[in-house]
């Protein structure tokens, strides 16, 4: 699989002095494919993200995009890798001294140098792709809901038309009734766009409405990968206890008497 | 009884220099991408906006302030020698050489450098600035540059017009309560003044701009932690931008004075 994947990683581990966050991981996402990670807080799953994407360093391991081994890449190249990337942050991570629409143009503008009039044209083509109205455009942030800021989030993602998107948490913090529109939103985008795409999430509504494969990652290390269809029957204990949502089983979590 | 103590200070020692170390590789690494292109234009005129422009009245306020309680300080201890007359002389020379751009950077230290930290670090505990490198925009180039540029340029200007300012304060003090002569007290002024006291006031203005857009940047960027962490940041910023401001004041008026 690893000769048609989109991104491949192999034996990748990071630690932060002494807590191993991964130890080892082996993954292939192949190109359009939705690849949705699970795992408990604590887990690693954002530290993957951010191994993948150059914002962390893992300390040994090989992370290809296209078949480009980008560990270890400078400043240019991983500019350059970063273009086929989209990133939906946790909590939006918009910024928060630009309107709307200057952050969903902010990419075009500022990385691919279009003109300012063009890129809030797309931003405003980008806002209503994920149901907001140019109106919105006007606004900062600070002033819409968590639901509006995610939506925000998503339009800016997918503003430069990216080849990867990855979600981090996209339905965190949300109602079910927003998560689910948010969830559609990401299936539709993702479609619309061909794009390859990682979420990491603990929302198994979530994964199971955006993910054709599901890897769960356990005390950094990805102990069971499949596809969806097959979660309920992974016949691992631990996958079993986390996608029902029990207190007992094999993972234990460390809870102080009071 | 004393190996605990020195253990102490080898800790301390590593981490200072370790603290130095880190602070260096960020500002070689700062100034590199300031001078390569692409630059920012809006960014570096916003902050020099910033930096400069909001920052004049509190400036101004304590430049005329200083002028005026030097001119009157000089007076109580030169009147007990007779020497009255050198009361502008006083105030030009520590104005331009010392108290112009060490109370100026003072201020903007407090008011700037405060800001940077807290709106970058802000930015590092959202992950702003991980969205920054995402979107293929280098946040040194982006963020921390303009800054730097816009604190190199703007402080020199700023204790220019603090200059101008503290002078008049003195000026306004020497004629209206000290009976001085106006005409007499501007050309006591104004013949006394060297380029060099002006030259190198400006001088340290430019290096104190740069050093506390630096330690602002420095600590924001590498807050964590949340509000606590920010609020930290906030801190270290202004009290290492301060320390480091008298530090270099020494160097730098040794280097211009010092026979």
């Amino acid at each position: 699989m690893s000769a048609t994947a989109k991104i491949a990683l192999r034996g990748v581990t990071k630690s932060f002095g002494p807590k191993k966050v991964l130890q080892g991981i082996d993954l292939d996402v192949a190109p359009g494919e939705s690849m949705v990670v699970i795992g408990g807080s604590g887990s690693g799953k954002s530290v993957l993200l951010k191994c993948i994407l150059g914002l962390m360093a893992p300390d040994h391991g090989s992370i290809t995009v296209d078949g480009e081994e980008t560990v270890g890449f400078n400043d240019r190249n991983r500019a350059r890798v970063m273009r086929k990337f989209g990133m939906l942050f946790q909590g939006g991570a918009l910024f928060d001294s630009l309107r709307v629409w200057e952050n969903v143009a902010f990419g075009p503008i500022q990385s691919d140098g279009m003109k300012a009039d063009e890129a809030r044209e797309v931003a405003v083509a980008k806002l209503g792709a994920v149901g907001l109205g140019r109106e919105i455009g006007e606004l900062f942030p600070s002033e819409l809901s968590g639901g509006m800021q995610k939506r925000v989030a998503l339009a800016r993602a997918i503003a430069r038309e990216p080849e990867i998107i990855f979600f981090d948490e996209p339905t965190t913090g949300l109602d079910p009734i927003m998560a689910d529109v948010i969830n559609d939103l990401i299936v539709k985008c993702v479609s619309d766009l061909g794009a390859t795409a990682i979420s990491i999430t603990h929302d198994m509504a979530s994964a199971r409405k955006i993910g054709h494969r599901i890897g769960m990652l356990y005390e950094g290390r990805l102990i069971w990968q499949g596809p969806v269809t097959d979660i309920d029957r992974s016949g691992n204990a631990h996958v079993d206890q986390f996608i029902h949502g029990r207190a007992e089983g094999p993972i234990r979590m460390q809870v102080r008497k009071l | 009884m004393n190996i605990p103590l020195l253990t102490v200070l080898g800790r301390m020692s590593l981490a200072f220099l370790e603290a130095t170390g880190a602070v260096t590789a960020f500002a070689f690494h700062a100034v590199r991408q300031a001078v390569q292109p692409p630059y920012y234009r809006r960014q570096i005129v916003s902050q020099m906006l910033e930096i400069g422009y909001y920052s004049l009245p509190v400036v101004g306020l304590t430049a005329i302030f200083t002028g005026m309680v030097l001119a009157l300080q000089s007076y109580t201890g030169f009147a007990r020698f007779s020497a009255e007359s050198a009361i502008p002389n006083v105030v030009v020379v520590s104005l331009t050489r010392e108290l112009g751009p060490v109370l100026a950077s003072l201020m903007v230290a407090g008011r700037i450098g405060a800001a940077i930290a807290a709106e970058i670090g802000t930015m590092r505990v959202t992950e702003q600035i991980d969205a920054l490198t995402t979107l293929s925009t280098d946040p040194f180039k982006y963020l921390v540059a303009p800054r730097l540029i816009a604190g190199i340029v703007t402080l020199p200007i700023l204790v220019l017009v603090a200059d101008i300012i503290g002078i008049l304060g003195g000026f306004l003090v020497g004629v209206y309560k000290l009976d001085f002569n106006d005409a007499a007290y501007l050309r006591n002024t104004i013949d006394f003044l060297q380029f060099q006291d002006v030259f190198s006031g400006l001088v340290k203005a430019a290096v104190f701009g740069f050093l506390i857009t630096l330690m602002g940047c420095y600590h924001g960027y590498t807050s964590k932690g949340g509000a606590q962490g920010v609020g930290m940041a906030t801190t270290n910023a202004v009290v290492s931008a301060s320390i480091l401001i008298f530090t270099f004041n020494y160097f730098i008026t040794e280097a211009f004075f010092a026979r």
